[in-house]
């Protein structure tokens, strides 16, 4: 389906009941599953209608998380690249540094309208957990975190802070020991603790209603970016630019102007080492559909169907699948998925830190590369919108290694 | 009749319960299958299932994960598994096979290839862990084409009313997983069982088989006691792991094909008993 046939419906009306975004999303999930998704399902449709709940989640947003983010104008990173404005969406200056909270604060009121006393998550680079386990210390929940044991010992930091608020970090050791095989065993522990257990998924990817609940809590950005741009340009951006791992940054970001057919989306993948060498984390760009989590979406996957590693600088891009609303957003070629390198993403960092004072996480190191492209290509008086997601404190370590420096 | 209908209908005129033993299909290499799927029919199996590994076994505790990483280390896949039941079928036409696996294997191959493959192979039953029947409108057809029953699983979170969409769907028997969790968990509750399974009854006329955490011949007897099959996979697989690693492959093989054998013809005497 194009843009153009799907004209009697708008785009932001997706996904159906069921979870589909055209073919992909949905509920893929063993039988045990299926009741407790309905069941958070009913929670979600419920709770996003009741006026209290909106209440209190916005005063969590403004109070606790800190927002709105501010807009920032780049000014003289938009000078030196010479090309269109550039906007930074300070998702970074969240509490606990990216944008991972908004999600996590939403979730755990429905955990607790939902009666549930103790909370899961998987983690890749370590922001969903330590958003997890902030919100959980909060209420006082059990909080287990399930990380892979290769991030583990690449995000050492994430891993005390966890520690710090109280959750039991689980190194898993199966699969190729990232965050992939964390959902696995995030699934299995839920799957055996349904009964008191409230899974915290960190992107807009898994069975349904993950991909959409995730969306709505996350697109908070969008809402306010978009408010903001009138603000500061009186007018929409002509472009948004996200990194993309599962995609809930992005996704929070794009959807509010899904509508808005004149803003051009950007969502860029990790191209690690390059797509040519196959070592890269860009289902969207260099993968096929399957299934796999939970959602039928773009995958990276031998010929047989197996699921196979991914490489990307970024723990939190580090993930063979994407959320099924960007899968189908490719398709219909509504949003364009790019990619860019480790090595140009660590300019992107070295970048924006010396010209703005700002240090980008290595995921959104990613989308601030693509900026770095996409910028000079435009006039002086468009604008891009580029989602800072988090900041770069918890990978100082590894910027540093890869730069030959010991501490 | 399918051979799962069949074998259904001959346990019972014998009074009689089926014993449906689980392994991961070259676990721990591609040689011992075929030789197990005969030593098991031999110590008394009715029905063999043959697990087809895959990289992300969500819903399988560390047994069967492992099992999965070891047949993978010789990148067995879903096709190598249709040919094994195949040469299976050149001296066995009577024991019903059902392959289970996870979903994305099938959907690379593409639904209408694996159905007439596996038919053709001498399948006769699908699970298929990770596709309800709400996600399934075009998979069961492509299955029942190829005269495949899709076995799908019951647990014990599956509400009466989602049961009856389960059954309709559902052919040759249904599974009931007897606890929430992950294969190979330990506890089974077998007078719990008992009263789920008298609501699955209400329900559907098909067989039921109830498997995850059938350990050895008193669980397997007990369960027996109130299902029309019982299925045991983790316990048979963890002799694979033990003569995995410590012996050559032949030895390996020849030890685990005999323990297995061994524990499968206890069970059949308890069943049988």
């Amino acid at each position: 389906m194009t843009i153009e046939q799907q004209a009697d419906k708008k785009l932001s009306d997706m996904p159906d009941e069921k979870g589909h975004f055209g073919q992909y999303g949905g509920m893929f999930v063993p039988e045990t599953l299926m009741e407790p998704l309905d069941e958070l399902n009913q929670a979600y449709i419920k709770y996003f209608q009741d006026p209290e709940f909106l209440a209190e989640l916005d005063n969590d947003l403004a109070n606790y998380v800190g927002r709105p983010s501010p807009l920032y104008f780049a000014e003289r990173w938009s000078r030196e690249l010479g090309g269109a404005k550039i906007y930074l969406k300070r998702e970074d200056l969240n509490h606990t540094g990216a944008h991972k909270v908004n999600n996590t604060v939403g979730q755990m009121l429905l955990a607790k309208r939902m009666g549930k006393t103790r909370i899961i998550a998987e983690t890749g680079a370590g922001q969903h957990g330590v958003a997890t386990a902030t919100v959980a210390a909060r209420l006082g929940l059990e909080c287990v975190v399930y990380m892979g044991a290769e991030d583990i010992q690449r995000q050492a930091l994430n891993v005390y802070r966890m520690k710090l608020l109280g959750a039991r970090v689980v190194s898993v050791e199966s699969g190729s020991r990232t965050l992939k095989d964390a959902l696995n065993e995030a699934m299995r522990d839920w799957v055996t603790n349904i009964d008191n257990t409230f899974y915290i998924i960190g992107t807009a990817a898994g069975p349904h209603p993950y991909p959409v609940m995730v969306r709505d809590f996350q697109a908070v950005i969008g809402r306010e970016a978009k408010e903001q741009s009138m603000q500061h340009e009186g007018r929409l951006p002509d472009a948004l630019v996200a990194c993309i791992g599962g995609g809930s940054n992005a996704i929070g970001l794009f959807y509010p102007f899904v509508d808005d057919l004149d803003v051009s989306m950007y969502g860029v993948e990790a191209a690690g080492h390059g797509l040519e060498t196959g070592e890269h984390a860009a289902p969207l760009c260099a993968g096929k559909p399957g299934v796999l989590h939970g959602n039928r979406t773009y995958l990276m996957e031998d010929r047989h169907g197996q699921i196979i590693p991914t490489h990307s600088v970024s723990a939190g891009l580090d993930y063979p699948g994407v959320g099924p609303e960007h899968s189908w957003l490719k398709d219909i070629g509504r949003a364009n998925y790019v990619s860019v390198t480790d090595e140009e993403a660590l300019r992107g960092f070295h970048d924006l830190t010396k010209i703005e004072g700002i240090m980008p996480a290595l995921e959104s190191s990613h989308a601030i590369a693509y900026v770095t492209k996409l910028a000079p290509t435009m006039d002086n008086d468009q604008i891009i919108i580029a989602n800072l997601s988090g900041r770069g404190d918890k990978d100082i370590h590894t910027v540093a290694t890869i730069d030959g420096i010991e501490f | 009749m399918s051979r799962i209908k069949g074998c259904f209908a001959q346990l019972k005129e014998n009074n009689k319960k089926a014993l449906i033993p689980y392994v991961a299909t070259g676990d721990p290499n591609p040689e011992i299958t075929l030789d197990l799927m005969h030593a098991m029919v031999e110590s008394g199996a009715d029905i063999i299932e043959l697990g087809v590994p895959f990289s992300d076994p969500m819903a399988d505790g560390p047994v069967i994960q492992k099992a999965s990483e070891r047949a993978l280390i010789y990148g067995t896949s879903l096709t190598d598994v249709l040919a094994i039941v195949k040469s299976f079928r050149t001296t066995n036409n009577e024991t019903p096979v059902v392959i289970m696996g996870y979903l994305n294997p099938i959907e690379v191959m593409g639904y209408e290839t694996f159905a007439k493959t596996a038919g053709e192979s001498g399948v006769d039953g699908v699970l298929t862990v990770d596709i309800p029947p709400e996600e399934a409108d075009t998979y069961i057809p492509a299955l029942r084409k190829y005269d495949l029953d899709p076995i799908f699983l019951l647990s014990p979170t599956t509400t009466k009313e989602r049961m009856q969409i389960i059954c309709q769907h559902a052919s040759g028997f249904v599974y009931y997983v007897s606890v929430k969790g992950v294969t190979g968990t330990s506890a089974l509750n077998t007078d719990g069982v008992a009263k789920r399974l008298e609501v699955i009854k209400e329900v559907t006329d098909l067989p039921v088989g109830v498997g995850f955490g059938i350990k050895n011949a008193g669980t397997a007897a007990a369960v027996g006691q109130v299902a029309e099959a019982v299925v045991v996979g983790s316990a048979l697989v963890n002799l694979v792991e033990k003569n995995a690693h410590s012996l050559s492959n032949e030895e390996g093989n020849k030890k685990t094909i005999k323990e297995i054998s061994q524990v499968l013809s206890s069970m059949r005497s308890a069943m049988d008993a």
